[in-house]
């Protein structure tokens, strides 16, 4: 009986643990939710080892290229491959959170805080530190490609830069690496 | 009525929304400004600015705030934000469950390897579109990007380069 309670008792401690790593990042990644990526990097790779830096990429890819928003979608990736549904759950909710209740608070009482001249000269120095934050990914991702890979992610940068969707990249990249895997499988069969 | 309007109007936003952030936000004004008229191009400019000021992802910042303003209560923003997120708990519970299963499949472990430029390449696009004349005013901004990219390089704690930015833009501007 004891041992089954403490057993509950772990399971609700890391199901907060989830929840409150994701609500941390939540409550300060100024500037959108790729400003978020360099927070998770290092608060779940870094620090608690949840995931590999590769495997981390790894859910990036899958959120990335799927609908909805980027974040949120990374929350709910990392959650479920900690503790299944409920970690899921537990990802998605301390990722939504933070944004939730502060805009609710803002929708509520300060629609014009935008305007207060403290606030606006504060926001004039933090946003050209979220474009630093947002680039830190780029350099630290970048080390593992292989060389050929480095123009190809700059044409891709500049490209979505100059709105075309990234959908199309996704799609061409997913047709190329089907038809080459399929291509080498073949002709590794045939001399058999 | 309005509530099950925002509910579908988000789940919409949330289905079709590709690439995140500031790529999602002409999807959000052709669907809040220019269908619904739920609000004015100036308000959807005034949400671009508290969303640049507040934590969180852009369209859950827009999704709570019209939800709230539209009904005048906090279920409108409930529902909203939920039906925003409601494609990617869906798609993305899906996602790990056959990612669990396949991750070693040729042709899965290939795609994921060869999707790291493009994933890559997104998120450096973010960062490209940040470099405008709102966020780089003059030689000041770039002061506090070059401190604000060493320190983060040199593992700095993000939440002190954020708070040490604030603190300087407070004193420099």
């Amino acid at each position: 009986m004891a041992y089954t309670r403490r057993i509950n008792y772990d399971g609700v401690k890391s199901y907060f643990s989830l929840f409150f790593s994701f609500f941390k990042i939540g409550c300060f990644t100024f500037g959108g939710g790729y400003a978020m990526i360099m927070m998770m990097q290092r608060e779940l790779v870094d620090k608690k080892k949840w995931t590999s830096e590769e495997e981390f990429l790894n859910y990036l890819s899958l959120a990335q290229s799927s609908p909805g928003p980027m974040a949120i979608n990374t929350a709910i990736l990392i959650g479920y491959s900690r503790l299944k549904l409920r970690g899921a759950f537990a990802g998605f909710l301390g990722a939504v959170l933070p944004s939730f209740l502060i805009l609710l608070g803002i929708a509520m009482f300060f629609s014009r805080i935008y305007q207060d001249p403290v606030v606006v000269s504060i926001f004039k120095g933090v946003r050209p530190a979220v474009a630093a934050l947002i680039l830190y990914p780029v350099f630290s991702f970048a080390k593992d490609l292989k060389y050929w890979e480095y123009p190809l992610l700059l044409a891709i940068g500049v490209a979505i830069y100059f709105s075309i969707s990234p959908i199309w990249f996704i799609m061409g990249t997913i047709l190329v690496a089907v038809l080459y895997v399929y291509h080498k499988t073949r002709t590794l069969k045939e001399p058999s | 009525m309005i509530y099950w309007q925002l509910f579908v109007a988000f789940f919409k936003i949330g289905l079709f929304g590709f690439g995140g952030g500031y790529s999602m936000l002409s999807l959000l004004q052709a669907e809040i400004v220019t269908h619904h008229h739920w609000i004015t191009t100036t308000e959807f400019a005034d949400i671009v600015a508290i969303s640049q000021m507040t934590p969180g992802p852009i369209s859950i910042n827009s999704a709570t705030y019209i939800g709230y303003t539209t009904t005048g209560s906090v279920w409108g923003s409930a529902i909203a934000t939920m039906a925003l997120c409601l494609p990617s708990l869906i798609l993305m519970i899906a996602a790990s469950y056959f990612y669990v299963r396949l991750r070693n499949n040729l042709y899965v472990s290939q795609i994921i390897r060869s999707l790291r430029p493009v994933v890559i390449g997104m998120i450096l696009a973010a960062a490209l579109m940040l470099f405008n004349k709102e966020n780089f005013i003059d030689y000041r901004s770039y002061f506090i990007f070059a401190i604000a990219l060493i320190a983060t390089l040199r593992k700095a704690n993000p939440l002190l380069v954020i708070s040490g930015a604030g603190i300087a833009g407070y004193i420099l501007f």
